[in-house]
């Protein structure tokens, strides 16, 4: 699952590839485009990065030997992303990660069920954290992948996997209550 | 609000990402801690908003047949790798004398006079349809084709040649009696990626045919050839090139 996996892409594929393409990592086409949509936010350039992306894997095909072929594909959709991000919107990737968190009372169930039961709202708020948040909640909560899946794809250590899915929880509670001022003042 | 697991382990427990050890030093701190019961009834409640919210976005159909074809694009086809650039003239000439020439033995009858064709268009989308509904796929249902063979003994005055292509992608699901055109015919029916494929068999008297172009209506493509005097049609909504690599394997 290391960048090495990706191998180079000089080899020219033949009709053997193409048939292996279509049933390890075609099927995973909605996984991929599910992931980009999130990260870039906007369907029309989310359809353009996930082809990009799902002909540059192809192109890495060669050197995919096996095991989890949606974290693979998915780690090239995300590094095609990112890449995108780079030249188009440089100022969503500025927030840093490790942003020291401020402790805040935890919301009551309650609120938070009022508040997330808005599908609007929901996807608003999702839309407002930054990318490195946005995506981790979209593999595990969406996609369902695992910690180790969430590590090779994002390429953060497995150890930290918990910790940012931690973050990225805190920082969507607090975007959906603050959308909803009367909502989170019924909490405690 | 001091809690320091709520930040931390939390996540892991709710996640089911902690070992059994984990959990219940986890379960037994939850017992006395306030804090970490609240926060995991809100975590709890977030995490099925956002599962029940239908926030998951699958990829539209245009984009997949876009990737479709930008595959068949960047893969080589045996014949460009051998052939020199010059005689590509030559090539798409014979491509289209073949090309014209099964088109013609293929529509024509089926549009003039129904008798020399044996079913119809129409009528071979109508069966794919009508096998789609619940209940209507199969007869035999099974994956192995030493079962589905032995069920269209007796039923039929023929025996199709039922073979299981799942390494190359197609599942074979069962076997169905039909009717087309008046006749009773085997569909075997295959699965690709949930798709459904039907293929339908019936004897014919007619020299062997080469897999013709495909036809397209409704959505559905078919693919017909006759082969050792077996007439051979198969239809689904996977893309042609799905569909034609079962025909070439049925050929065989």
């Amino acid at each position: 699952m290391s960048g090495s996996d990706q191998g180079k892409g000089s080899d020219v594929l033949d009709a053997q590839d193409r048939a292996r393409f279509e049933q390890l990592v075609l099927p995973h086409l909605d996984a991929a485009f599910n992931l980009a949509r999130w990260l870039l936010k906007s369907r029309a350039d989310c359809e353009d990065v996930a082809q990009e992306a799902m002909l540059r894997a192809y192109r890495f095909f060669r050197g995919f030997h096996g095991g989890d072929a949606r974290a693979w594909l998915l780690q090239i959709v995300r590094n095609t992303c990112y890449t995108w991000l780079e030249k188009n919107r440089p100022v969503e990737l500025m927030t840093e990660f490790d942003e020291e968190l401020h402790p805040q009372p935890s919301t009551s169930p309650e609120a938070l069920a009022i508040a997330g039961d808005n599908r609007e709202r929901l996807s608003r708020a999702l839309e407002t954290l930054p990318p490195r948040f946005r995506e981790v909640l979209v593999l595990r909560e969406l996609e369902g992948c695992s910690y180790k899946e969430i590590a090779a794809i994002t390429a953060i250590p497995i150890g930290t996997v918990m910790s940012a899915l931690a973050r990225a929880r805190q920082r969507l509670q607090r975007a959906l209550t603050h959308s909803s001022p009367q909502e989170a003042s019924r909490e405690l | 609000m001091s809690c320091d697991f709520t930040r931390t382990v939390l996540h892991g427990y709710l996640d089911g990402e902690l070992d059994a050890a984990g959990a219940a030093e986890f379960e037994s701190h939850l017992e006395s801690c306030r804090e970490c019961t609240t926060a995991l009834g809100a975590e709890e409640s977030l995490r099925s908003s956002l599962q029940r919210s239908g926030l998951y976005e699958n990829a539209p159909v245009a984009l997949r047949k876009k990737i479709r074809a930008g595959l068949d694009a960047a893969t080589a086809s045996p014949a460009a790798l051998r052939i020199p650039a010059w005689r590509w003239l030559a090539v798409a000439a014979a491509i289209l004398l073949v090309g014209s020439i099964s088109w013609f033995a293929w529509w024509r009858p089926a549009r003039d006079s129904a008798s020399t064709a044996p079913f119809t268009a129409a009528e071979i989308i109508d069966a794919h349809v009508r096998s789609l509904q619940p209940g209507h796929l199969t007869d035999v249902a099974s994956t192995d084709n030493h079962t589905v063979k032995p069920w269209f003994d007796g039923k039929l005055a023929f025996v199709p040649p039922v073979k299981n292509f799942a390494d190359e992608g197609f599942q074979l699901v069962g076997g169905r009696l039909d009717v087309l055109g008046g006749q009773n015919v085997a569909a075997l029916v295959y699965s690709r990626r949930k798709h459904i494929i039907n293929v339908f068999v019936l004897p014919t008297k007619e020299p062997d045919t080469p897999i013709h172009p495909p036809g397209l209506r409704q959505g559905y493509q078919w693919r017909h050839w006759r082969r050792q005097g077996m007439e051979y049609c198969a239809i689904s909504d996977v893309s042609d090139s799905d569909l034609y690599e079962l025909a070439q394997l049925l050929y065989q």
